[in-house]
C-alpha cells in the first residue's frame, strides 16, 4: 500500500528517440489509475520503469518515500501483470503463484495457505495441478493475477491485461479486477489503449500521447472537460465532432451554422468547435442552434441511433432518439446543446472553453 | 498449421476431376513418389550390407548380394560369431562409452550455459563472440589435427597418460560451437515477457537458467544431446587420430576397423562388425526421435 509518483521521468533510448518525456504524476495511494494512449504513445515504458523492466533516463519514480530508480525490480515491492500473463508453460497453477514466493524463501505452509487464499479468491481451486496450456484465456488471466496477488505488493501493475480476452469476458474480467482492486485496498496502475476500459475503471485517468502526457483527472472531468483536441477525440465513443469555425463576438461561426458560445473569445479567433454526439439531438429548443444535416449513414442500435452526415460539408455524428424515423439521403435538423461545447485554439490545440 | 491446410484442402477434394482436384493428386502422388525414392535409394546400400552379413564368404566373394535374394537360401551366422571371436570387442564396446557418454554431457552442458549467457544476458562484445563462434563452424576439423596433436604430446596429454580425457576435450571443442549455435537460437525464441515476469518475481539469471530456461528447452537439449551422442559413437578419425594406438582405450569404430587384416583378407566381417556398431546408435534414436524432429524444427519454426 503506497503511493507513486513520476517525478519528471524521461526515458530516452537515443539521443534523438525519446519515448517519454517529462512525466509528471502523482498516484495517490489505493487508487486505481489508468494510463490510456493509442500504441506507441510512452504509455507501457513509463510503467516498465516503474516496474523496473527499463531503466529510467531522467527524473525519479518514488513508491511511497522511496525513490527506486536504482532499486531492482524484485525488491520494489510490486506485482506486474503481463498482456500475454507470462505463466510459465510448464510449472501447474499452483507452481506458477507459488513460484514469486519460493523466491522469498518464504515456507512451505506459508505459499500453501497464501497460494490457496489467492486461487479461492479467483475461483482456481480446481484447476491447482493444471498446466497452464489446459487453462482457457480467462482462467490464465486469473492465474496471472494471483500470480500477483499471492506476493501482497505494495502496487499492482496490469500491462493490457484484457487485451486478449473475447469482449464478453473482458467485460466480465473488467468488472472482477474493479472488486478485486476493492477487496485488496492497493494501488492498481493499470496501461491500456482501450478507452472504454480507461473510463469504466479508473479512480483517474492519465491520457498520453507520443510521450507526453496530456491530462490527468476522474473519467466524468476528462470527458466533459478535454484539456486539448488530442483527450477530446481520444474519449469518447463515437468520437467527438471536429468542426473548423471561427470566434466572433459571443459565437462561433462554421461552415454550416453559427452558435451563440457559452463563453465569449477573442473575435476572429480561429479554431476548432468540438461538440459530443449527445449534444446533437433531435430536440430543437432554440432556432439559433439549430443543424441542418444531410444524413448518409443510420446506425440503429436498439437502445441509441447514430446518425452519420453532413453539416455545411463538414462530417458530424448526431445520438438521436431511436424511435426516430430517418433514411440514408434524408435532410433532418437537429438541436445543438450549447452547454457542452467546446473550442479548441487552431495553433496550440489547447482547450478555450 | 495441419489443421488450416486441411481445410484449404477439402473444397477440392470433394469435387474430383476438375483441374484443381487433378493438380492436387497429382502434386501429391509426385511428392509421395519422390520421398518413397530418396528413402529406396538410402535404405538399398543398408540393406546389401545386412543380406551380406549373412553371408557364407564363398558366396560373398562371388556373387553380389541381391542373389542371396532367391533360392536356394544359404545364409549362416558365421560373420558374427567371427567378430565376436576376434577381438577384444567388450572392451571396445566399454570404451565406446567411456569416450561417447562425457564427451557428449560435457560439451552440451557447457553450451547450455554459453547459449542462455549469448541469448539473454548483456555484456561487451556478445554479437561479435558469438560470430566468431558461429564462424568455427566452418573450420574443417582435419585441419587442426595437426596442431592440436602436437600441444597435446606437449602437455602431455596422450592416452598412456591421461586415457580417454584428451579424446574427450577434442570432442567438447569440436561440437561446442554448434551445440551453442542450437541452443542459443532456441533460447532466444522464448518469450521475453517469461524472463521479466521472472525477474519481478525475484529469480536469480541462475535461478531463471535452472527453472524456466531448461525445463522449456527439453526437445532441443534432447536433440542436441542425440546430435552429439550420435556423431562421437560413429566417429572414427578423431578416435584413430588420437587414440588410435593405444587399444586399451579404443573405440569401437576404431577395432572394428582393425579386424580387417593388413592384406585386406577376414573383409567379409566388416559387414556384421558395421551392423554390430549400428545397435546402440539405433537404440538411442528410436527412444528418442520424437524429441529429434521436434527440436531441429524447434529453432526455426515456432508452435
Amino acid at each position: 500500500m503506497a503511493s507513486v509518483t513520476y517525478d519528471h521521468v524521461v526515458k530516452r533510448y537515443t539521443a534523438d528517440l525519446t519515448v517519454v518525456k517529462d512525466f509528471n504524476v502523482e498516484i495517490k495511494d489505493k487508487e486505481f489509475m489508468v494510463l490510456v494512449g493509442p500504441s506507441g504513445c510512452g504509455k507501457s515504458t513509463a510503467l516498465r520503469m516503474l516496474a523496473g523492466l527499463e531503466s529510467i533516463s531522467e527524473g525519479q519514480i518514488r513508491i511511497g518515500e522511496r525513490v527506486v530508480n536504482d532499486v531492482a525490480a524484485k525488491d520494489r515491492d510490486i506485482a506486474m501483470v503481463f498482456q500475454s500473463y507470462a505463466l510459465y508453460p510448464h510449472m501447474s497453477v499452483y507452481d506458477n503463484m507459488a513460484f514469486p514466493l519460493q523466491m522469498q524463501h518464504m515456507k512451505k505452509p506459508d505459499i500453501d495457505k497464501r497460494v490457496k487464499n489467492a486461487s479461492r479468491i479467483l475461483g482456481l481451486d480446481n484447476f491447482l495441478q493444471r498446466k497452464p496450456r489446459a487453462l482457457s484465456g480467462g482462467q490464465r488471466q486469473r492465474v496471472a493475477l494471483g500470480r500477483a496477488i499471492v506476493r501482497n505488493p505494495k502496487v499492482f501493475l496490469l500491462d493490457e491485461p484484457l487485451s486478449n480476452l473475447d469482449a464478453k469476458l473482458r467485460g466480465q474480467t473488467r468488472i472482477e479486477l474493479q472488486k478485486l482492486h476493492r477487496d485488496l485496498e492497493t494501488t492498481f496502475i493499470y496501461v491500456t489503449h482501450d478507452q472504454v476500459e480507461a473510463m469504466t475503471m479508473g479512480d483517474r485517468i492519465a491520457i498520453m500521447n507520443a510521450g507526453i502526457l496530456q491530462q490527468v483527472g476522474t473519467p466524468g472531468d476528462i470527458y466533459d472537460h478535454p484539456a486539448n483536441l488530442f483527450v477530446a477525440g481520444f474519449i469518447g465513443s463515437p468520437t467527438m465532432n471536429f468542426v473548423p469555425a471561427t470566434a466572433q463576438n459571443g459565437s462561433a461561426k462554421a461552415a454550416g451554422f453559427e452558435v451563440k458560445l457559452p463563453k465569449s473569445l477573442p473575435a476572429g479567433k480561429k479554431g476548432t468547435l468540438g461538440f459530443r454526439p449527445e449534444a446533437v439531438t433531435d430536440r430543437v429548443t432554440d432556432e439559433g442552434n439549430a443543424l441542418q444535416m444531410k444524413v448518409d449513414v443510420v446506425e440503429r442500435l436498439g437502445s441509441d441511433q447514430f446518425l452519420y452526415g453532413q453539416v455545411g460539408g463538414d462530417s458530424v455524428t448526431a445520438r438521436v432518439d431511436p424511435r426516430m424515423k430517418v433514411d440514408p439521403g434524408d435532410t433532418v435538423k437537429l438541436g445543438l446543446d450549447t452547454r457542452s461545447l467546446h473550442f479548441f485554439d487552431s495553433e496550440t490545440e489547447l482547450a478555450l472553453l | 498449421m495441419t489443421i488450416a491446410s486441411e481445410r484449404v484442402a477439402t473444397p477440392a477434394a470433394e469435387r474430383p476431376f476438375t483441374p484443381e482436384w487433378l493438380g492436387q493428386v497429382f502434386s501429391k502422388g509426385l511428392l509421395h513418389v519422390a520421398v518413397i525414392g530418396i528413402t529406396l535409394v538410402w535404405i538399398v546400400p543398408t540393406l546389401g550390407l545386412l543380406v551380406s552379413s549373412f553371408r557364407p564368404l564363398d558366396q560373398f566373394s562371388s556373387s553380389g548380394w541381391w542373389t542371396a535374394l532367391s533360392p536356394p537360401f544359404k545364409f549362416t551366422l558365421d560373420n558374427y560369431t567371427g567378430v565376436l571371436d576376434a577381438s577384444n570387442l567388450g572392451q571396445s564396446f566399454f570404451n565406446s562409452f567411456m569416450i561417447t557418454i562425457p564427451a557428449t554431457v560435457i560439451p552440451v552442458t557447457i553450451a547450455a550455459f554459453a547459449a542462455y549467457a549469448f541469448s539473454w544476458m548483456k555484456f561487451w562484445g556478445r554479437d561479435m563472440f558469438f560470430l566468431a563462434l558461429v564462424g568455427l563452424l566452418a573450420v574443417p576439423l582435419q585441419a587442426t589435427f595437426v596442431p592440436i596433436l602436437t600441444t597435446f604430446v606437449n602437455l602431455g596429454l596422450t592416452p598412456e597418460n591421461v586415457g580417454f580425457v584428451g579424446l574427450w576435450l577434442v570432442h567438447t571443442g569440436y561440437g561446442l560451437p554448434f551445440a551453442i549455435y542450437l541452443l542459443a537460437n532456441f533460447f532466444r525464441a522464448l518469450p521475453t515477457d517469461l524472463f521479466e515476469s521472472a525477474e519481478i518475481d525475484g529469480a536469480g539469471t541462475l535461478t531463471v537458467f535452472f527453472r524456466i530456461v531448461l525445463p522449456l528447452s527439453v526437445p532441443a537439449i534432447a536433440s542436441l544431446i542425440i546430435f552429439q551422442f550420435l556423431w562421437i559413437w560413429n566417429d572414427y578419425l578423431v578416435a584413430l587420430v588420437y587414440v588410435g594406438g593405444t587399444p586399451e582405450v579404443a573405440p569401437l569404430t576404431v577395432t572394428l576397423a582393425n579386424l580387417v587384416g593388413s592384406k585386406g583378407q577376414d573383409y567379409q566381417l566388416l559387414t556384421a562388425a558395421a551392423f554390430f556398431s549400428m545397435i546402440v546408435p539405433l537404440i538411442v534414436f528410436f527412444s528418442l526421435q520424437r524429441y529429434f524432429v521436434r527440436g531441429i524444427l524447434a529453432g526455426s519454426v515456432k508452435g
